[in-house]
C-alpha cells in the first residue's frame, strides 16, 4: 500500500527540549506519531522521508 | 474431595480457552465506526483489528452488520457491499480483507521447527457470489511464505462454514520458516475478494514464497454493485480440527482489542478526557492512562482541528496550536500537550473536548 503523508512536522518535548514525536496527515487520519521504532505508523514516516522531496520540518 | 489432577481426556477441547489468535473474530468490537464507510487502501476503518486492500477501479465499503444469531450463532458480523465495480481487473489490481497477527501470540505454533504444528482455520462467509473464493495464510517473519486455500460458495447470500487445515512445509519447518517472538508482525489473514494476474499464481493448498495470494480460479466479488460478501466467527488455532467458535465475552475482546487501538469519543460537548498542569502560562500537558498496555507506543489521533480541544483550568481556554505527544508517553500512557491563552503557571489542566460532540482521541499501536 502507499502512505499518503503530509504536513510532517517534529514537535519538541518542553522539558527534555528533543523532538520527541512528529504530527502529520497520513492517510487522511490526524495524527502524532512518536519517535518509537515499533510504531507502525513511524515505520512509514521513515520510508516516506527517504523518497526525494519529502521532508519533516523542524519543530517550531 | 480435593482434585489431585484433571483427566484431560474427560475434557472436551471446546472448553479450553485462548485457542483462537484471532482478535474480534466475531466482530463484535468497532471502536472507530459500525456504518458503511467507504475502504481506503490498508487502513483501519470499521471492525477492530480488520482492514482492508483495495487498489483498482472498484470500491467498496465495510460495516457492521447484526441480526445474525438465528443462523450462525453470531449475532454480528462485518459486510462488505461494493460500491463501484470492476468487471476487468488489471494485473495489478487487489481487493482483500485482512487481520495482522503479533507474532508473540504465535509462538505455540512453533515455526521454523521440526516441530511445527498443522493449524485449522475456519469462518462463516455469506456471498452474493457463488464459486471458488480463497483465503491466504501469509508467514511474515524471517521469509515471507504464503499459504493459499481454495473454498467454495455454494449458495447465493446464504451462510455457510468453511474449515481450512494449513499443515507445515519442510519450508515451514526450516529456520527461514520462524516467527521471531516480539511484538511485530508474525502472520496475517488474508480474505481475498477480486485479485489481478500479478497475484493468482498460487496453487490450492501449497506455500509459496512468492507475492502469490489466490488461484487462478478465484471469482471476481467486485464485479458488481449488487454484490455484498459478509464475515464472521473467523477462528485460527493449532490442530487439525475446527473446534466450535471461541465466543469471549464482549469485555474481554474489547480489551484485547486496546492492545492495538484505543478512542474515546466527544459524547457530550465537554468531554473530559484526562487531566494535567499548566507547565508554562500558555502550555499545557495532561496524562491518559491507557487501559491495557498497547503493543507498541502509539500514535495520538485526533481531528486535526486544534480548537476542537481545549484545557480548562476554571475558564475554558482553546488550544491553539501544538497538539503533540509529548516525551513521557509509552505503551501505557499518552502524555498530550498544546498551548492555549495566558493563564497562571501551575494551574491545573484539564483535558476536554471544545464546545463539541464531533472530537475524540485515539491511541494507534496497529500492526
Amino acid at each position: 500500500m502507499l502512505n499518503i503523508i503530509s504536513n510532517a512536522k517534529y514537535n519538541k518535548d518542553p522539558i527534555s527540549e528533543q523532538n520527541v514525536s512528529i504530527s502529520c496527515v497520513m492517510n487522511g487520519r490526524n495524527v502524532c506519531v512518536p519517535i518509537s521504532e515499533d510504531n507502525t505508523d513511524y515505520q512509514a514516516i521513515l520510508e516516506w522521508a527517504e523518497e526525494d522531496g519529502n521532508e519533516i520540518q523542524a519543530a517550531e | 474431595m480435593a482434585v489431585s489432577r484433571i483427566n484431560e481426556a474427560g475434557l472436551n477441547v471446546n472448553q479450553y480457552g485462548n485457542r483462537n489468535v484471532i482478535i474480534n473474530g466475531g466482530f463484535q468490537i468497532f471502536q472507530r465506526a459500525t456504518a458503511a464507510t467507504a475502504q481506503t487502501d490498508g487502513n483501519f476503518l470499521t471492525a477492530d483489528r480488520w482492514f482492508g486492500f483495495v487498489s483498482g477501479g472498484g470500491a467498496y465499503t465495510t460495516q457492521k452488520s447484526t441480526g445474525n444469531t438465528g443462523t450462525i450463532s453470531h449475532d454480528t458480523a462485518w459486510k462488505i457491499d461494493v460500491t463501484t465495480a470492476d468487471t476487468s481487473l488489471a494485473a495489478g489490481d487487489y481487493y482483500s480483507l485482512v487481520q495482522k497477527i503479533e507474532a508473540q501470540n504465535l509462538q505455540q505454533l512453533a515455526y521454523g521447527t521440526s516441530n511445527a504444528k498443522t493449524i485449522t482455520l475456519s469462518f462463516w462467509v455469506r456471498a452474493t457470489k457463488t464459486g471458488t473464493s480463497c483465503v491466504c495464510v501469509t508467514k511474515n517473519d524471517t521469509t515471507q511464505y504464503n499459504y493459499v486455500a481454495e473454498y467454495t460458495i455454494n449458495a447465493s447470500d446464504t451462510w455457510e462454514h468453511k474449515t481450512i487445515t494449513i499443515e507445515p512445509n519442510s519450508d515451514i519447518k526450516a529456520a527461514s520458516g520462524a516467527i521471531v517472538n516480539d511484538n511485530g508482525l508474525g502472520m496475517q489473514v488474508t480474505f481475498v475478494l477480486a485479485y489481478g494476474s500479478n497475484y493468482t499464481a498460487g496453487v490450492n493448498n501449497t506455500w509459496n514464497d512468492s507475492a502469490d495470494f489466490a488461484t487462478t480460479n478465484q471469482i471476481n466479488h467486485m464485479d458488481s454493485t449488487s454484490n455484498d460478501f459478509y464475515l464472521t466467527g473467523v477462528q485460527l488455532e493449532v490442530g487439525d480440527t475446527a473446534t466450535d467458535f471461541e465466543h469471549r465475552s464482549f469485555g474481554d475482546e474489547l480489551a484485547r482489542c486496546q492492545r492495538y487501538y484505543f478512542r474515546i469519543d466527544a459524547d457530550e460537548s465537554y468531554k473530559r478526557y484526562a487531566n494535567g498542569v499548566y507547565y508554562s502560562t500558555t502550555a499545557a500537558e495532561t496524562m491518559i492512562y491507557l487501559p491495557v498496555t498497547m503493543r507498541a507506543e502509539p500514535s495520538f489521533e485526533n481531528t486535526g482541528t486544534s480548537t476542537d480541544y481545549a484545557f480548562y483550568d476554571g475558564t475554558v481556554r482553546s488550544i491553539s496550536s501544538n497538539l503533540a505527544l509529548n516525551a513521557a508517553s509509552d505503551a501505557g500512557t499518552m502524555v498530550i500537550s498544546g498551548t492555549t491563552s495566558a493563564t497562571t503557571l501551575g494551574n491545573g489542566a484539564i483535558f476536554l473536548s471544545n464546545n463539541n460532540t464531533n472530537s475524540f482521541i485515539a491511541a494507534s499501536a496497529e500492526l
